[in-house]
């Protein structure tokens, strides 16, 4: 559902089909609306299976990177005598996207209930979610939902009587983008500084206090008990385009459009009639100009590429882009893409780390060279001088912020020249002059 | 021991054979390839983040940061290709922008890394035009003063307060260019440790106040030393500029002092430039007191004075093992007693065996291994009618009407006894910092340490006078080096039997019947 509109019709609504609805927030109310099945069924079942089925259903990471999430859960191996633990990514920071915020605003138990089940399949005891520290909302719902089921006897020392053990913690983050980045997240729920680790050993290996981790996207876990429910085949049925992408994405869409919100709609979908359809088109008077359909890291798509695209993991990279996170950025005729992309550049100079030099150095390069060009004080040499940036800031870093920040700016220098040269050769551009005519 | 599994590997064309487990940077060390890095060190827990250590390895998609890439069978590895040199370049350029460029008032200058790494690998010129970060210097207490506009966040500072030094005193605050390396609050820099920064930090951000605006690095001369201030023995190098020692810093030594040394060793240096010494030989002249003489004179005066009697010797225990070892010799059936200074125990808490000691001298084991008895009152052991010998000693706080037991006084010693009337000769020595020699620390390593600076006037090297002593009191000891005085020890001496100046070397070895021979392995440090 477009929420706060009403869905629209050609949404498939699997996650969000609740949104709006308070009722569905409270334990009550979740288990009227069928909660917590799934997790009963998990408890039956051997976590192997849960697993498989989940392999099978084609799952993949709804946090940006799309890895298997069967996969990823079977790398951690039963009985190595060691501790397990599950982390929910809740630390939903990348611009544009708020898809999680609004899962865990109206679907708390939904989340509660994906952790229980992930930590089950993976044979943790424990889950972590920890929450962006602005989310104030959400966190106040999870920590009820939290509170509602131990209370409940859900999760707790015998899981709805299962005799397994479950923990749930909520932890609130102090508003670091960086630490969603899965080490980040986990050296920040250790109590240090929230610095990205080298990779290897990858938290599989060495995650939480040293120990076997998996870490997953909010919406990942909550996708996890509809599968479990309705087996793998029907989430894989939901897919008009390619068999590696499956199921239900959430969207959420802001910017120059008529309707932003967060929308659902199955893999394949074509991105056009979102826009125009779904999303309502432009605003009145206005032509879209560009999109950033994953959030503000992945690469600005001009609107051929965007037209064309069939949304799903594979579309958006034929089209230039990436899924990403799913948070689509509208942008119309009336905004300059180079103050666009340098108040991207300038968020991740803000955000990054410090640890790695061509992150530290380079982000805040790229965005003082951006303003300045921004401000009519540019030069043709520093487009060279960007582009030849964002290569060093390219694949040398520990994480991938550093790369983040590169991505707008590359892909913004080479489809989007023109309006940059036009700034550095005095040609003034009014976005307001755009706008009106 | 389980056998070590080995790696085949080649770097920049040559094959590696290294342990399992060596990271690239190590065993490129191993066949002489240098892979620029600053945030590696050997001695601290690995990060990272410089990502000046980039190198491309066959096969695999991205640039490695040899630091933390473990060695793997067969693969190859290339330091200086166009791909990594392109990404150091990259990162020295970054490195740069923010950077003052100060170099020609900064301390670190000739020393520094990044100057180092930019003059080899760097661009020519810089294509940033923004304007420069700027943050104040600031006093980060104990001896560390810190320029962040110098600062390239290589994070070993922070490292060793935090995993070497178990005292967590810094941090980087801030986040993306605005990053300093903070203080928490309530802690400086007073760790009996914390100077080691100064050490570890590449660059000129954290300079020593006591050596601020001193001398610049290449008006230095460097001798390989060993600190004279306790019994642990670190391994350092003394520096010295136009005679003057003006600083001393740690030489790497894994069987001794890691990497490290204490602050209170390594700023107690000035006692060995010491102006007010006895530069001449002097004899007592009748009434009229001590007068100039010459070395032949007063050696000649010297060896009368002592054959045939029996010596009590006030030694120093910073003297070396050749100089007491030669002092035994001429106390026919006398004895030999010493005391020392003592202090606060401070241990440095992640490497193995390492403290500033309670005992602050040199020598004090190989005193005492010589057969010099260690005792609080000094002169106790002197009896009547002894002649005194005092070696070194300054007689600082001793009752010097137990003198009066003596027969006779000599002096051989660097600095005038204050006080002491009786003396009918004296003999100037260097000091420490002026001869050869070895000392033996307090696990019964004996180590090797050389001259630093010249001897002022025409005093002479200790093992020297005392040579030429026996050899006027007709006991034919002949020696043109210390080489020769340690060989002789070592063929008379059970302990030191076996050892020379060769085998010993510049990292030292263990006596015979050494109490500990400290790690054996190279020390562990901090928690990986």
């Amino acid at each position: 559902m477009g929420f706060p509109h009403l869905p629209h019709s050609r949404e498939t609504t699997v996650l969000s089909k609740y949104f709006g609805d308070a009722e569905a927030r409270t334990l009550a109310g979740w288990k009227k609306r069928g909660g917590y099945k799934a997790l009963e069924k998990a408890l039956d079942m051997q976590p192997a299976e849960i697993v498989n089925i989940v392999k099978e259903s084609g799952l993949r990471g709804r946090g940006g990177a799309g890895f298997p999430t069967g996969l990823k859960w079977s790398f951690m191996k039963p009985g190595d005598g060691k501790p397990h633990y599950l982390c929910c990514n809740a630390d939903e920071s990348e611009p544009g996207t708020f898809k999680d915020r609004e899962l865990m605003r109206w679907t708390p138990h939904a989340l509660v209930e994906g952790c229980a089940i992930g930590a089950y399949a993976i044979g943790a005891e424990t889950a972590y979610v920890y929450i962006r520290g602005e989310f104030t909302e959400p966190l106040y719902w999870m920590e009820e939902a939290v509170k509602e089921a131990y209370a409940a006897g859900i999760i707790g020392k015998n899981a709805m009587g299962s005799g397994k053990r479950i923990d749930v913690h909520v932890h609130k983050g102090a508003g670091a983008y960086i630490c969603g980045e899965e080490t980040a997240l986990m050296e920040s729920l250790e109590g240090r500084r929230g610095n990205p680790r080298i990779k290897p050993p990858f938290p599989a290996v060495s995650g939480v206090f040293g120990m076997p981790t998996t870490i997953n996207n909010v919406e990942t876990l909550i996708a996890a008990a509809p599968i479990l429910l309705n087996g793998a085949d029907w989430y894989k049925k939901m897919s008009l385009s390619s068999p590696k992408s499956t199921g239900t994405k959430l969207y959420s869409v802001c910017g120059n459009v008529q309707r932003p919100g967060t929308y659902e709609v199955v893999m394949g979908f074509p991105f056009k009639e979102f826009l125009l359809d779904l999303c309502g088109g432009p605003l009145h008077g206005r032509k879209f100009k560009a999109i950033i359909p994953g959030g503000a890291s992945v690469p600005i798509q001009n609107m051929e590429e965007a037209e064309a695209t069939l949304m799903d993991y594979e579309g958006f990279v034929a089209q230039g882009s990436m899924l990403g996170s799913g948070g689509v950025i509208v942008i119309d005729d009336a905004q300059p893409m180079v103050t666009v992309i340098a108040r991207i550049a300038r968020f991740f100079a803000h955000e990054s780390c410090a640890q790695c030099t061509q992150c530290r150095e380079g982000t805040a390069w790229t965005t003082k060279i951006l303003e300045r060009i921004r401000d009519g004080e540019g030069t043709m040499e520093d487009l060279d001088t960007l582009l030849d940036i964002a290569e060093q800031m390219t694949g040398k870093t520990i994480c991938v912020l550093s790369d983040s920040c590169a991505v707008p700016v590359v892909s913004g220098i080479k489809k989007f020249r023109n309006e940059f040269e036009a700034l550095i050769q005095g040609r003034r551009f009014h976005p307001v002059t755009a706008a009106v005519a | 021991m389980a056998e070590q599994k080995m790696v085949n590997l080649t770097i920049e064309g040559r094959s590696v054979s290294v342990a399992e487990g060596t990271m690239i940077l190590e065993a490129a060390k191993t066949v002489g390839i240098l892979i620029p890095h600053y945030c590696y060190h050997p001695g601290l827990p690995i990060a990272g983040v410089c990502r000046m250590c980039l190198v491309e390895v066959e096969k695999a998609p991205k640039l490695a940061p040899s630091c933390a890439t473990t060695v793997a069978e067969g693969q190859v590895v290339h330091v200086h290709s166009e791909k990594s040199l392109d990404a150091r370049k990259g990162v020295l350029e970054m490195l740069l922008i923010n950077h003052p460029l100060d170099c020609p008032i900064c301390d670190q200058s000739g020393e520094c890394e990044l100057q180092d790494y930019t003059y080899q690998e760097g661009r020519l010129d810089s294509r940033y035009r923004e304007p420069k970060r700027f943050n104040p210097a600031e006093d980060f207490g104990g001896d560390v003063m810190y320029v962040p506009n110098r600062c390239i966040l290589c994070t070993r500072c922070v490292r060793f307060m935090d995993d070497v030094a178990h005292e967590p005193t810094l941090n980087v605050s801030e986040r993306g260019d605005r990053a300093v390396i903070g203080k928490f609050e309530g802690r400086d820099m007073t760790h009996p440790w914390a100077a080691n920064v100064i050490d570890l930090c590449p660059v000129g951000a954290l300079l020593s106040k006591d050596f601020l605006n001193k001398a610049r690095a290449w008006e230095l001369d460097r001798t390989a030393s060993i600190c004279p201030n306790c019994t642990q023995g670190c391994n350092v190098i003394m520096e010295t500029r136009e005679n003057q020692i003006v600083r001393m810093r740690p030489r790497a030594n894994e069987h001794v002092n890691a990497f490290f040394m204490c602050d209170w060793g390594r700023l107690n240096y000035r006692w060995m430039n010491e102006k007010e010494r006895v530069e001449q030989p002097m004899m007592r002249n009748g009434s009229s007191g001590l007068a100039a003489t010459s070395w032949e004179k007063a050696i000649s005066v010297a060896a009368r004075a002592l054959t045939g009697k029996k010596v009590f010797v006030a030694a120093s225990p910073m003297l070396s093992n050749e100089s007491l070892f030669l002092l035994t010799q001429l106390m026919q059936g006398g004895s030999g007693a010493f005391r020392v200074a003592e202090g606060e125990e401070a241990p440095l808490a992640g490497v193995e065996d390492l403290a500033l000691r309670r005992e602050r001298a040199a020598n004090v084991h190989g005193a005492e291994t010589l057969g010099f008895k260690k005792t609080k009152d000094l002169l106790a052991g002197l009896g009547q009618g002894d002649v005194l010998l005092i070696a070194g000693e300054d007689l600082a706080g001793v009752d010097l009407s137990e003198v009066s037991r003596a027969s006779e006084v000599v002096v051989i010693s660097s600095v005038m006894p204050l006080g002491l009337e009786r003396a009918s000769v004296v003999l100037p020595i260097a000091n420490f910092s002026e001869e050869e020699g070895t000392v033996t620390n307090l696990r019964g390593r004996v180590q090797r340490f050389t001259q630093a600076r010249q001897a002022p006037g025409e005093t002479r090297p200790s093992w020297l006078v005392l040579g030429d002593l026996l050899g006027a009191m007709g006991k034919q000891f002949s020696f043109f080096l210390p080489s020769e005085v340690f060989t002789k020890l070592a063929s008379l001496h059970k302990s030191f039997a076996g050892l020379n100046y060769e085998s010993i070397g510049f990292k030292g070895l263990p006596v015979v019947d050494a109490p500990h021979t400290g790690p054996s392995t190279p020390i562990a440090v901090g928690a990986a």
